[in-house]
């Protein structure tokens, strides 16, 4: 009964404020922070009470839901991130008269999201997985008279659908194989053809829904989103379920002899390849969005190396890191109406509390001790074959790098500017700063998690009690290079700031003092993403040109990976959709017209031609009749003599006839 | 004799209404409304009547007896949750008719008589009465397009009638085919299900005629194209009939004659049955998504949802997979022209509240309306959103019961078949950019007005049940469940 109350409660009520339209715009943020308060208080019930429920669904398959150590994990943090996003969101958007539609949209997602994770049957997981999809098309494109976030919701929905029909399919194998239930936990014991067939399509499903490589590029899309909404859609739900489904389905992966190695090498490759891109980004909503793909690689390589443990940490420490960091950069895009990196000089003075919390959130995010992500990290490596741990590490090093870059970007001193200090910034509200600090607290302290006498509760809880914890030198190492990393790309950010600013003439001293906020120029419309910006380099340093910027460039457009989509898949589809239209029309209608054409054209040939020659034929075969009765009746004279003479001729004939043939 | 009030109670209205000299237009509508309202209070009655399995309401009269044509009706499973749809589906056409001011009497009693026979052809247990209703509701449409439709109406009224009423010979030939096999010759579905004598050649030639009927009539790739044009032109609550009863038609046909009456036949080539619904389902998605016009993208859809029910019986008939697949297959194809009925009838509907406001269907012409007309907006993005499958409205239930049930005997074609979800995605997410996202343009400079409320309480209703199907199947999947079986099993003998 918990379990269901526990995705009804926010699921209902979404949707009742979604029906209920603009009539309870007043309403809404009261009601969805109290829904969500709700699923907070179910969800440690649930965790502590472990209850399952299974409603009838489809003949032989019910849809069933059941918190286990991993759910009780899950539902929690999902609960608790939609809980602070919406007490921010409540804030931020306090005026806005689409609050009916933005709360209940992000409760119904959050529901979803707490179904996939509570869900022991593929067709109630698929369900919540494409609805999950769909709000999420709805939220992106929240603001949707600017059309630009429109296509950004398109596609995010249309490219994780596309993955998502791999879970179709693997529906559809369970079935065939005969799984029984269709249950979540008998997939792994499928027949061979089937088994493969059921983990390719949870692999590709899962590797949409986390925005992994070679599907990343729709979360780019995906930041023309409020800032809440990329709060919860890039931590605790939709990206991150991409992850928990591999985790869970993990005795699948490893059942075949390819899905586990395959799944933990795209995962580090997307940590090592999207650290790279998130490094070149210069705004810092794109910056943020490159991370989550890399740090959901990480939770990808777990799934794929079988280290439920540290996949739930990493899970939990990012779900409370990047909510946190997001909710910074849109508390800054408020306020300053920018979120180019080099817009955001001083933001952190500007406002220092966002600065401090965002701060900590970086560093974890970092991957520096003793922060939350750098233990959940270390935790899945450890369990990674050599070369994987390799990559693990030199990821890492990225992750020091880009987030260094962040918090470089935001502490830097602004040479302010006049147009821009006239404006007064908006303020941190109280709610949302409700909603920031107990963020940080997570994203500081859930490292603990690692602690000897925690980790091995954690493990009990997550039922793998057998599952090896890093050593203290792979902690140290990794720590010792983030922090060395992160530390490095600070100074030099700051050293090469510093240089930029003292390049320009003028008085920087009085600029400094009297505002230093300022960021250069005010980039106006948020709306315009990330995207329309100009391309520009990593760093303001000189750089050699050719390859380099090549390079530089592709990685700031995330690797060309929607121009490659677009170019390979929508337009090719698009142009066959057309070009069978035409077909349509011209050929398979034409085909019925030219039929129906046909007939007419017969129908006339019939009336003019052939009904005319059946009629002349038989007007001459009456003509014809009637000359042979004037033929016939030419010999009846009425004369006896004429008569004989007729009997002579007739006889004559006879005679020579009977000569002729009656010789044989 | 329940069963023949709810088939001939609306023509028995609508005959009043003709007769009944000088009544009122005002009159006329309401009467309209509230006929089809007991209509569907007296399907509701016989939903919750019926025992469950087998058949139920069952009346077997004589009628032609020298040809073995009798009055025999009855309702299982698999009719039920049709009968009720077309009951819904007719009640909120005549709400939505409401505001109709040209003819109101002859367009009341047309839908009334097309009511009666779009039901009385889901409770046919006999061939020629199932031919007979089948063949009115060609007649009934035909009036509907030709006199109170738009554009070049003329021309597509004459197409979807020639067109259709060819299929419907060719069905013909077919009856006539299983009556000829029966001993005694008989057209009672019940005893031809039962004894199913035709094999061999003659099968083979009954299941192309019945099967080419059918096929125009559901309609399937390549004998669509009547269908454009009829919707194009039609009335909104005629497209809405067309699309969610008459469609219906064909599929129904398929599950309840083609595949219990000619088993071996069907499972022979069950192969081709599958191919023409995939062929359907992808080509069909495709052609929509290159269509500007809103009315005639829908139009397309429907061919592609349409498909997915092909693809499943044909699925059925192939005896590779166990026989819960198979069940599951058929019974998703059964769900899924309910679903579609209330899905497409809804968003034919709202077509028609586009039309009514700007004077086109070119989604071009439109833009932002999502700004001024929040309620219009909303419940075309949840038709459309629904169509396209999205879980927690029926649709979903359909195809993944037709998919999951599908991809064991045929895993590529399934496989293919899917690729039309996504494409119904794309499809629906650009027409509703086009009409209501962005910044508001209007035809004209015309200024949009919201849904009133007779539209709302007309459209609002069908997509609350795709909800409620969506959300809790199990009372209409419970129907469908045991009679899916049996229609798995029959293919199967």
């Amino acid at each position: 009964m918990i379990a269901l109350l526990l995705v009804v409660l926010p699921l209902a009520a979404g949707v009742g404020l979604l029906g209920a339209g603009r009539a309870v715009n007043r309403i809404a943020a009261p009601v969805a922070v109290a829904a969500a308060v709700g699923s907070v208080v179910l969800a440690a019930i649930g965790a502590a009470t472990r209850p399952a429920v299974s409603v009838p669904l489809f003949a032989g398959s019910p849809a069933g839901l059941r918190i286990d150590g991993l759910s009780a994990v899950l539902a929690l943090t999902v609960a608790a991130v939609t809980l602070a996003v919406l007490v921010y969101a409540a804030g931020e958007l306090s005026a806005d008269p689409g609050r009916w539609r933005f709360f209940g949209l992000l409760l119904v997602f959050a529901g979803a999201m707490l179904v996939t994770v509570t869900a022991t049957t593929l067709p109630a997981l698929l369900a919540a997985w494409e609805v999950m999809g769909a709000t999420s098309y709805a939220l992106i494109g929240f603001w949707h008279a600017d059309l630009d976030r429109v296509r950004g919701g398109e596609v995010a929905f249309l490219t994780t659908r596309t993955a998502d029909v791999g879970l179709y399919l693997a529906a559809g194998g369970a079935v065939a194989a005969g799984v029984p239930g269709l249950r979540l936990a008998g997939l792994a014991a499928a027949p061979g053809g089937w088994r493969d067939l059921v983990a390719a399509g949870v692999v590709l499903a899962a590797l949409g829904k986390s925005a992994q490589l070679p599907f990343s590029f729709w979360l780019s899309r995906a930041m023309a989103s409020p800032s809440p909404v990329s709060a919860l859609l890039h931590s605790a739900s939709m990206v991150a379920a991409g992850g928990y489904l591999l985790l869970r389905l993990h005795p699948l992966l490893a059942a075949t002899s390819w899905a586990a190695p395959l799944v933990a090498w795209l995962g580090a490759a997307t940590a090592l390849v999207l650290g790279a891109v998130a490094v070149a980004q210069r705004d810092l909503k794109q910056l943020l969005a490159a991370s989550t793909c890399a740090q959901l690689g990480y939770l990808v390589l777990a799934a794929g190396v079988s280290t439920v443990a540290g996949g739930a940490q990493q899970f939990v420490a990012h779900a409370a890191t990047k909510s946190l960091l997001f909710l910074c950069a849109g508390a800054w895009l408020t306020g300053l109406g920018t979120k180019q990196l080099p817009g955001l000089a001083g933001a952190a003075r500007r406002y220092p509390l966002v600065g401090v919390v965002f701060t900590v959130g970086a560093v974890s995010l970092a991957g520096v001790p003793p922060l939350s992500i750098w233990a959940a990290k270390d935790e899945i490596v450890t369990g990674a074959s050599t070369p994987l741990y390799a990559v693990g590490l030199a990821a890492t090093l990225l992750g020091a790098a880009y987030a260094g870059k962040a918090v470089a970007a935001v502490w830097r001193r602004g040479p302010g500017d006049r147009a821009y200090r006239e404006q007064p910034a908006a303020p941190v509200t109280r709610s949302m700063r409700a909603a920031l600090v107990p963020l940080a607290a997570g994203a500081a302290g859930l490292a603990t998690l690692s602690l000897p006498p925690v980790a091995a509760a954690w493990r009990r809880l997550l039922g793998v009690p057998g599952e090896a914890g890093p050593t203290a030198a792979e902690l140290v190492l990794s720590g010792a290079i983030a922090a060395a990393a992160f530390a490095g790309v600070v100074a030099l950010q700051g050293v090469s700031s510093r240089r930029a600013r003292s390049s320009p003439a003028g008085p920087p001293t009085r600029r400094a003092r009297s505002f230093p906020g300022g960021p250069p120029t005010r980039p106006a419309p948020a709306a315009a993403g990330g995207r329309g910006q100009p391309r520009g380099a990593v760093t303001s340093g000189a750089r050699p040109g050719g390859s380099v910027a090549a390079a530089n460039r592709m990685l700031v457009d995330w690797l060309w990976l929607e121009r490659a989509a677009v170019l390979l898949v929508a337009r090719p589809v698009l142009r066959l959709a057309r070009a069978l239209a035409t077909v349509d029309d011209r050929l398979v209608d034409g085909g019925v017209r030219a039929a129906a054409r046909s007939a007419a054209v017969l129908s006339t040939v019939a009336g003019a031609v052939v009904e005319l020659r059946v009629d002349t034929a038989v007007r001459s075969l009456a003509a014809g009749v009637r000359r042979l009765g004037a033929w016939a009746r030419l010999p009846q004279t009425g004369q006896l003599h004429q008569y004989y003479a007729q009997a002579l001729v007739g006889l004559a004939v006879l005679i020579v006839l009977l000569i002729v043939f009656g010789s044989r | 004799m329940l069963l023949s009030l709810v088939v001939f109670w609306p023509l028995l209205v609508g005959l009043g209404v003709l007769a009944v000299p000088r009544l009122p237009d005002r009159a006329v509508r309401w009467l309209w409304v509230a006929a089809s309202a007991v209509d569907l209070a007296l399907v509701v009655g016989i939903w919750i009547g019926y025992p469950g399995r087998g058949i139920g309401y069952e009346t077997n009269l004589r009628w032609i007896p020298s040809v073995g044509v009798g009055y025999h009706v009855g309702v299982d499973g698999l009719s039920l949750p049709l009968l009720a749809m077309t009951a819904v589906l007719f009640l909120a056409c005549a709400i939505y008719s409401l505001r109709q001011r040209t003819r109101v009497r002859g367009f009341a009693a047309l839908f009334l008589f097309l009511e009666t026979v779009s039901l009385g052809l889901f409770v046919s247990l006999d061939l020629i009465l199932f031919f007979v209703f089948f063949d009115l509701s060609i007649v009934g449409m035909y009036f509907v397009i030709a006199g109170w439709g738009h554009g070049d109406r003329q021309r597509s009224a004459l197409k979807f009638f020639l067109y259709t009423f060819l299929g419907s010979l060719a069905l013909l030939l077919g009856f006539i085919g299983l009556y000829l096999s029966g001993t005694p010759h008989t057209f009672d579905m019940v005893a031809l299900t039962h004894a199913h004598p035709l094999t061999g050649l003659g099968g083979t030639l009954a299941l192309l005629a019945i099967g080419l009927g059918l096929a125009i009539k559901t309609p399937t790739v390549p004998f669509h194209t009547w269908l454009p044009p009829a919707h194009t032109d039609a009335p909104a609550a005629g497209s809405a009939i067309l699309a969610g009863v008459l469609l219906k038609m064909g599929t129904y046909g398929f599950v309840r004659i083609a595949m219990p009456m000619l088993p071996d036949t069907w499972r022979r080539y069950a192969l081709v049955a599958v191919v023409v619904g995939v062929v359907s389902v992808v080509y069909g998605a495709l052609v929509a998504l290159a269509q500007r016009d809103f009315k005639r993208m829908i139009a397309y859809t429907s061919v592609n949802h349409m498909g997915y029910v092909l693809l499943a019986i044909g699925a059925a008939g192939l005896l590779g997979s166990g026989a819960a697949a198979r069940s599951l297959a058929v019974t998703g194809a059964v769900t899924q022209m309910v679903s579609h009925g209330l899905i497409t009838g809804a968003l034919f509907l709202l077509s028609g509240v586009l039309y009514e406001r700007g004077g086109t269907y070119t989604m071009d012409a439109y833009g932002g309306l999502a700004s001024r007309t929040p309620r219009f907006a909303l419940l075309t993005a949840a038709a459309a959103f629904a169509s396209l499958g999205l879980p927690g409205f029926s649709g979903f239930v359909a195809e993944f019961q037709v998919f999951a049930g599908s991809l064991g005997p045929v895993p590529v074609a399934t496989a293919i078949a899917v690729l039309g979800i996504l494409l119904t995605a794309a499809l629906f997410l650009a027409a509703l950019r086009r009409i209501f996202l962005g910044g508001y343009r209007a035809p004209g400079g015309a200024t949009v007005s919201d849904l009133t409320v007779v539209e709302a309480v007309a459209i609002a209703p069908l997509m609350l049940l795709a909800l409620l199907i969506g959300v809790l199947p199990r009372f209409l999947l419970d129907l469908i469940e045991p009679a899916a079986r049996t229609a798995a099993e029959l293919v199967a003998r």
